[in-house]
Protein backbone atom coordinates (compact mmCIF):
# COMPACT_ATOMS: atom_id res chain seq x y z
CA UNK A 1 0.00 0.00 0.00
CA UNK A 2 2.40 2.83 1.18
CA UNK A 3 4.51 1.71 -1.89
CA UNK A 4 1.74 2.47 -4.57
CA UNK A 5 0.91 5.63 -2.89
CA UNK A 6 4.34 6.26 -2.95
CA UNK A 7 4.45 6.05 -6.26
CA UNK A 8 1.34 8.14 -6.85
CA UNK A 9 2.82 11.00 -4.95
CA UNK A 10 6.30 10.26 -7.26
CA UNK A 11 4.77 10.34 -10.62
CA UNK A 12 2.47 13.04 -11.14
CA UNK A 13 4.73 15.01 -13.50
CA UNK A 14 6.25 11.63 -15.01
CA UNK A 15 2.35 10.27 -15.08
CA UNK A 16 1.30 13.80 -16.92
CA UNK A 17 4.25 13.43 -19.22
CA UNK A 18 3.85 9.77 -20.08
CA UNK A 19 0.25 10.81 -20.60
CA UNK A 20 1.22 12.92 -22.93
CA UNK A 21 3.59 10.84 -25.02
CA UNK A 22 0.89 7.96 -25.12
CA UNK A 23 -1.69 10.94 -26.30
CA UNK A 24 -0.06 11.28 -29.29
CA UNK A 25 -1.19 8.75 -31.34
CA UNK A 26 -4.74 9.02 -29.77
CA UNK A 27 -4.04 12.76 -31.05
CA UNK A 28 -3.73 11.63 -34.73
CA UNK A 29 -6.68 8.52 -34.69
CA UNK A 30 -8.84 11.23 -32.89
CA UNK A 31 -8.23 14.36 -36.02
CA UNK A 32 -8.85 11.36 -38.50
CA UNK A 33 -12.35 10.31 -36.56
CA UNK A 34 -13.21 13.08 -35.42
CA UNK A 35 -13.14 14.93 -38.57
CA UNK A 36 -15.26 12.40 -40.35
CA UNK A 37 -17.62 13.04 -37.49
CA UNK A 38 -17.76 16.74 -38.38
CA UNK A 39 -19.28 15.52 -42.14
CA UNK A 40 -21.77 14.02 -39.84
CA UNK A 41 -22.34 17.49 -37.67
CA UNK A 42 -22.63 19.29 -40.47
CA UNK A 43 -25.40 17.31 -42.44
CA UNK A 44 -27.70 17.19 -39.39
CA UNK A 45 -27.16 20.71 -39.70
CA UNK A 46 -24.84 22.23 -36.87
CA UNK A 47 -22.28 25.12 -37.12
CA UNK A 48 -18.32 24.44 -36.69
CA UNK A 49 -18.51 26.46 -33.16
CA UNK A 50 -21.74 23.51 -32.12
CA UNK A 51 -19.74 20.23 -33.56
CA UNK A 52 -16.75 21.77 -32.21
CA UNK A 53 -18.87 22.41 -28.31
CA UNK A 54 -20.68 18.87 -28.80
CA UNK A 55 -16.89 16.87 -29.52
CA UNK A 56 -15.44 19.36 -26.29
CA UNK A 57 -18.42 18.17 -23.66
CA UNK A 58 -19.29 14.61 -24.92
CA UNK A 59 -16.02 13.29 -26.26
CA UNK A 60 -17.78 10.35 -27.54
CA UNK A 61 -17.07 9.20 -31.18
CA UNK A 62 -20.63 6.84 -31.43
CA UNK A 63 -22.18 8.35 -29.11
CA UNK A 64 -22.05 11.80 -30.67
CA UNK A 65 -22.64 9.85 -34.08
CA UNK A 66 -26.04 9.15 -33.24
CA UNK A 67 -26.72 12.43 -31.99
CA UNK A 68 -26.15 13.88 -34.60
CA UNK A 69 -28.48 11.38 -36.85
CA UNK A 70 -31.30 11.95 -34.19
CA UNK A 71 -30.54 15.67 -34.21
CA UNK A 72 -30.84 15.62 -38.29
CA UNK A 73 -34.29 13.80 -37.81
CA UNK A 74 -35.46 16.28 -34.99
CA UNK A 75 -36.00 13.62 -32.67
CA UNK A 76 -37.46 14.60 -29.39
CA UNK A 77 -34.72 15.54 -26.49
CA UNK A 78 -36.23 12.46 -24.58
CA UNK A 79 -34.77 9.85 -27.92
CA UNK A 80 -31.69 11.79 -27.60
CA UNK A 81 -31.15 10.76 -24.03
CA UNK A 82 -32.08 7.63 -24.24
CA UNK A 83 -30.10 7.18 -28.07
CA UNK A 84 -26.56 8.93 -26.00
CA UNK A 85 -26.98 6.28 -22.70
CA UNK A 86 -27.48 3.52 -25.19
CA UNK A 87 -24.63 4.61 -27.71
CA UNK A 88 -22.22 5.14 -24.54
CA UNK A 89 -23.59 2.44 -21.81
CA UNK A 90 -20.24 0.50 -22.28
CA UNK A 91 -18.79 3.73 -20.29
CA UNK A 92 -20.59 2.80 -17.86
CA UNK A 93 -18.49 -0.37 -17.51
CA UNK A 94 -15.75 1.21 -18.17
CA UNK A 95 -15.96 3.52 -15.27
CA UNK A 96 -17.11 0.50 -12.76
CA UNK A 97 -13.91 -1.46 -13.77
CA UNK A 98 -11.94 2.10 -13.03
CA UNK A 99 -13.39 2.21 -9.76
CA UNK A 100 -11.94 -1.13 -8.61
CA UNK A 101 -8.26 0.45 -9.65
CA UNK A 102 -8.48 3.36 -8.06
CA UNK A 103 -6.55 4.63 -4.95
CA UNK A 104 -9.16 3.61 -2.20
CA UNK A 105 -8.42 7.91 -1.13
CA UNK A 106 -8.32 9.37 -4.29
CA UNK A 107 -10.09 12.97 -4.38
CA UNK A 108 -13.67 13.98 -5.93
CA UNK A 109 -12.38 16.47 -8.02
CA UNK A 110 -10.14 13.34 -9.51
CA UNK A 111 -12.96 10.84 -9.53
CA UNK A 112 -15.05 13.70 -11.60
CA UNK A 113 -12.47 15.09 -14.39
CA UNK A 114 -11.02 11.48 -14.57
CA UNK A 115 -14.59 10.15 -15.32
CA UNK A 116 -15.10 13.48 -18.01
CA UNK A 117 -12.23 11.54 -19.51
CA UNK A 118 -13.27 8.03 -19.82
CA UNK A 119 -13.54 7.10 -23.50
CA UNK A 120 -12.52 4.01 -25.04
CA UNK A 121 -8.76 5.41 -26.10
CA UNK A 122 -8.05 7.01 -22.58
CA UNK A 123 -9.52 4.03 -20.92
CA UNK A 124 -7.23 1.62 -22.73
CA UNK A 125 -4.25 3.02 -21.87
CA UNK A 126 -4.95 3.94 -18.41
CA UNK A 127 -6.03 0.30 -17.49
CA UNK A 128 -2.70 -1.39 -19.35
CA UNK A 129 -1.11 0.22 -16.43
CA UNK A 130 -0.05 -1.31 -13.66
CA UNK A 131 -1.09 -0.61 -9.80
CA UNK A 132 -3.64 2.43 -8.98
CA UNK A 133 -5.07 4.40 -11.83
CA UNK A 134 -2.83 7.82 -12.07
CA UNK A 135 -5.51 10.91 -12.67
CA UNK A 136 -2.60 12.59 -14.31
CA UNK A 137 -1.72 10.19 -16.65
CA UNK A 138 -5.07 10.47 -17.98
CA UNK A 139 -4.86 14.39 -17.58
CA UNK A 140 -1.90 14.35 -19.76
CA UNK A 141 -3.52 12.07 -22.73
CA UNK A 142 -6.48 14.66 -22.46
CA UNK A 143 -4.67 17.49 -22.48
CA UNK A 144 -2.94 16.76 -26.11
CA UNK A 145 -5.62 14.26 -27.55
CA UNK A 146 -9.02 16.03 -26.71
CA UNK A 147 -8.44 19.88 -28.52
CA UNK A 148 -7.74 17.54 -31.40
CA UNK A 149 -11.36 15.95 -31.18
CA UNK A 150 -12.82 19.19 -31.05
CA UNK A 151 -11.28 21.18 -33.27
CA UNK A 152 -10.80 17.95 -35.39
CA UNK A 153 -14.91 17.68 -35.63
CA UNK A 154 -15.24 21.35 -35.78
CA UNK A 155 -13.21 21.23 -39.10
CA UNK A 156 -15.02 18.57 -40.50
CA UNK A 157 -17.99 20.96 -40.25
CA UNK A 158 -16.35 23.22 -42.04
CA UNK A 159 -14.26 21.41 -44.71
CA UNK A 160 -16.38 18.25 -45.59
CA UNK A 161 -14.34 16.37 -47.85
CA UNK A 162 -10.93 17.65 -47.95
CA UNK A 163 -8.49 15.47 -46.56
CA UNK A 164 -7.27 13.06 -49.30
CA UNK A 165 -9.02 9.31 -48.98
CA UNK A 166 -5.92 7.37 -48.41
CA UNK A 167 -4.89 9.72 -45.43
CA UNK A 168 -7.75 9.22 -43.59
CA UNK A 169 -8.44 5.57 -44.25
CA UNK A 170 -4.46 5.42 -42.75
CA UNK A 171 -4.95 7.73 -39.69
CA UNK A 172 -8.60 5.65 -39.31
CA UNK A 173 -6.60 2.19 -37.87
CA UNK A 174 -4.55 4.11 -35.29
CA UNK A 175 -7.35 3.84 -32.93
CA UNK A 176 -7.12 0.17 -33.03
CA UNK A 177 -3.45 -0.25 -33.20
CA UNK A 178 -3.67 1.51 -29.83
CA UNK A 179 -6.32 -1.12 -28.52
CA UNK A 180 -4.07 -3.89 -29.61
CA UNK A 181 -1.14 -2.76 -28.10
CA UNK A 182 -3.38 -2.44 -25.21
CA UNK A 183 -4.94 -6.10 -25.32
CA UNK A 184 -1.88 -8.41 -26.81
CA UNK A 185 0.67 -8.09 -24.10
CA UNK A 186 -1.33 -9.55 -21.21
CA UNK A 187 -2.27 -12.23 -23.87
CA UNK A 188 1.12 -12.78 -24.27
CA UNK A 189 1.08 -13.22 -20.47
CA UNK A 190 -1.97 -15.03 -20.18
CA UNK A 191 -3.56 -18.39 -21.96
CA UNK A 192 -6.69 -17.28 -20.79
CA UNK A 193 -6.84 -13.38 -21.91
CA UNK A 194 -5.18 -14.70 -25.27
CA UNK A 195 -8.08 -17.70 -25.33
CA UNK A 196 -10.78 -14.69 -24.24
CA UNK A 197 -9.81 -12.22 -26.99
CA UNK A 198 -9.23 -15.08 -29.47
CA UNK A 199 -12.54 -15.92 -28.72
CA UNK A 200 -13.82 -12.19 -28.70
CA UNK A 201 -12.54 -11.60 -32.37
CA UNK A 202 -14.76 -14.84 -33.72
CA UNK A 203 -17.85 -14.04 -31.86
CA UNK A 204 -17.43 -10.25 -32.85
CA UNK A 205 -16.86 -11.07 -36.44
CA UNK A 206 -19.96 -13.91 -36.74
CA UNK A 207 -21.92 -11.26 -34.47
CA UNK A 208 -21.38 -8.10 -37.32
CA UNK A 209 -22.47 -10.55 -40.20
CA UNK A 210 -25.14 -12.42 -39.03
CA UNK A 211 -28.04 -11.73 -40.51
CA UNK A 212 -30.27 -11.60 -37.27
CA UNK A 213 -28.06 -9.63 -35.43
CA UNK A 214 -26.27 -7.45 -37.71
CA UNK A 215 -28.59 -4.71 -37.73
CA UNK A 216 -28.39 -3.89 -34.22
CA UNK A 217 -25.87 -0.94 -33.88
CA UNK A 218 -21.98 -1.56 -33.31
CA UNK A 219 -22.69 0.09 -29.96
CA UNK A 220 -25.34 -1.99 -28.93
CA UNK A 221 -23.40 -4.92 -30.02
CA UNK A 222 -20.27 -4.04 -28.23
CA UNK A 223 -22.44 -3.77 -24.35
CA UNK A 224 -24.32 -7.14 -25.70
CA UNK A 225 -21.26 -9.23 -26.37
CA UNK A 226 -18.77 -7.42 -23.77
CA UNK A 227 -21.68 -8.38 -20.96
CA UNK A 228 -22.00 -12.14 -22.95
CA UNK A 229 -18.52 -13.15 -22.84
CA UNK A 230 -16.70 -11.14 -19.71
CA UNK A 231 -19.82 -13.13 -17.67
CA UNK A 232 -18.80 -16.26 -19.73
CA UNK A 233 -14.94 -15.83 -19.09
CA UNK A 234 -15.32 -14.79 -15.29
CA UNK A 235 -17.78 -18.25 -14.57
CA UNK A 236 -15.24 -20.38 -16.62
CA UNK A 237 -12.12 -19.01 -15.52
CA UNK A 238 -12.84 -16.94 -12.06
CA UNK A 239 -10.09 -14.85 -11.12
CA UNK A 240 -8.64 -14.91 -7.95
CA UNK A 241 -7.96 -11.03 -8.11
CA UNK A 242 -6.66 -10.88 -4.51
CA UNK A 243 -3.04 -12.14 -5.74
CA UNK A 244 -3.73 -10.95 -9.51
CA UNK A 245 -4.43 -7.33 -9.25
CA UNK A 246 -1.28 -6.37 -7.20
CA UNK A 247 1.24 -7.45 -9.99
CA UNK B 1 -42.44 22.00 -31.56
CA UNK B 2 -38.94 23.32 -32.50
CA UNK B 3 -35.87 22.42 -31.18
CA UNK B 4 -32.97 23.64 -30.15
CA UNK B 5 -29.36 22.59 -31.47
CA UNK B 6 -27.84 23.91 -27.60
CA UNK B 7 -30.35 22.01 -25.54
CA UNK B 8 -29.68 18.88 -27.75
CA UNK B 9 -25.78 19.26 -27.31
CA UNK B 10 -26.32 19.32 -23.25
CA UNK B 11 -28.42 16.76 -22.89
CA UNK B 12 -26.28 14.59 -24.94
CA UNK B 13 -23.16 16.05 -22.96
CA UNK B 14 -25.05 15.55 -19.68
CA UNK B 15 -26.16 11.79 -20.19
CA UNK B 16 -22.59 11.26 -21.66
CA UNK B 17 -21.04 12.59 -18.34
CA UNK B 18 -23.53 10.69 -15.99
CA UNK B 19 -22.73 7.62 -17.12
CA UNK B 20 -18.81 8.03 -16.64
CA UNK B 21 -18.64 9.59 -13.05
CA UNK B 22 -21.30 8.19 -11.16
CA UNK B 23 -19.62 4.72 -11.17
CA UNK B 24 -16.50 5.92 -10.45
CA UNK B 25 -17.59 8.37 -7.59
CA UNK B 26 -20.41 6.39 -6.16
CA UNK B 27 -18.30 2.70 -5.85
CA UNK B 28 -15.74 3.42 -3.25
CA UNK B 29 -14.97 0.08 -2.01
CA UNK B 30 -13.79 -3.09 -3.49
CA UNK B 31 -16.36 -5.11 -4.93
CA UNK B 32 -16.74 -8.42 -2.60
CA UNK B 33 -18.32 -10.78 -4.84
CA UNK B 34 -15.89 -12.76 -6.74
CA UNK B 35 -17.84 -12.78 -10.21
CA UNK B 36 -18.25 -9.46 -10.40
CA UNK B 37 -14.60 -9.29 -9.66
CA UNK B 38 -13.86 -11.08 -12.36
CA UNK B 39 -16.18 -9.96 -15.04
CA UNK B 40 -15.20 -6.45 -14.45
CA UNK B 41 -11.37 -7.71 -14.48
CA UNK B 42 -12.48 -9.31 -18.04
CA UNK B 43 -14.24 -6.32 -19.56
CA UNK B 44 -11.56 -4.18 -20.83
CA UNK B 45 -10.38 -6.70 -23.12
CA UNK B 46 -13.25 -8.04 -23.85
CA UNK B 47 -14.44 -4.65 -24.92
CA UNK B 48 -11.63 -3.43 -26.89
CA UNK B 49 -11.02 -7.19 -28.75
CA UNK B 50 -14.61 -6.67 -29.65
CA UNK B 51 -14.37 -3.13 -30.78
CA UNK B 52 -10.98 -3.68 -32.86
CA UNK B 53 -12.20 -6.78 -34.70
CA UNK B 54 -14.18 -6.50 -37.56
CA UNK B 55 -14.13 -3.04 -37.27
CA UNK B 56 -10.87 -2.27 -38.39
CA UNK B 57 -11.90 -4.27 -41.68
CA UNK B 58 -14.39 -1.85 -42.42
CA UNK B 59 -12.29 1.08 -41.28
CA UNK B 60 -10.19 1.39 -44.35
CA UNK B 61 -10.78 1.39 -47.72
CA UNK B 62 -10.13 -2.37 -48.45
CA UNK B 63 -10.68 -4.88 -46.31
CA UNK B 64 -7.27 -6.42 -47.34
CA UNK B 65 -5.48 -3.46 -46.15
CA UNK B 66 -7.13 -3.71 -42.62
CA UNK B 67 -6.47 -7.59 -42.33
CA UNK B 68 -2.67 -6.96 -42.83
CA UNK B 69 -2.36 -3.68 -40.58
CA UNK B 70 -4.12 -6.37 -37.77
CA UNK B 71 -1.84 -8.59 -38.10
CA UNK B 72 0.98 -6.04 -38.47
CA UNK B 73 -0.69 -4.53 -35.30
CA UNK B 74 -0.26 -8.14 -33.78
CA UNK B 75 2.42 -8.65 -34.45
CA UNK B 76 4.04 -5.57 -33.18
CA UNK B 77 2.70 -5.41 -29.85
CA UNK B 78 3.48 -9.03 -29.42
CA UNK B 79 7.35 -8.17 -29.85
CA UNK B 80 7.17 -5.57 -27.41
CA UNK B 81 6.10 -2.32 -29.42
CA UNK B 82 4.53 0.69 -27.26
CA UNK B 83 1.03 1.95 -27.80
CA UNK B 84 2.71 4.82 -30.65
CA UNK B 85 4.47 2.26 -32.54
CA UNK B 86 1.70 -0.48 -32.99
CA UNK B 87 0.08 2.73 -34.22
CA UNK B 88 2.37 3.85 -36.31
CA UNK B 89 3.30 0.57 -37.89
CA UNK B 90 -0.94 0.17 -38.38
CA UNK B 91 -1.11 3.48 -40.13
CA UNK B 92 2.07 2.35 -42.50
CA UNK B 93 0.77 -0.73 -43.35
CA UNK B 94 -2.69 0.58 -44.29
CA UNK B 95 -0.87 3.64 -46.19
CA UNK B 96 1.69 1.01 -48.33
CA UNK B 97 -1.02 -1.45 -48.65
CA UNK B 98 -3.45 0.30 -50.74
CA UNK B 99 -0.61 2.25 -52.69
CA UNK B 100 0.55 -1.35 -53.63
CA UNK B 101 -3.40 -1.48 -54.58
CA UNK B 102 -3.99 1.31 -56.44
CA UNK B 103 -0.97 0.70 -58.57
CA UNK B 104 -1.82 -2.73 -59.76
Amino acid sequence: MEITELNINESKTTAFRKGMRDGVPIALGYSAVSFSLGIAAKNAGLTPFQSFLASLLCNASAGEYAGFTLIAASATYIEVAIMTFIANARYLLMSCAMSQRTAPGLKLRHRMLMGFYITDEYFGIAIARPGYLNPYYTYGAAVVASPCWAVGTALGTIMGNLLPLHIVSALSVALYGMFLAVIIPPAKKSRIIALVIAFCFAASYISAYLPALSGISDGTRTIILTIAISSLAAVIFPKDVATEGKQ
Amino acid sequence: MTHNTYIYILIMAGVSYAIRVLPLTLIRNQIKSRFLQSFLYYVPYVTLAVMTFPAILEATQTPISGAIALVAGIAAAWLGAGLFNVALCCCSVVLIVELIISLI
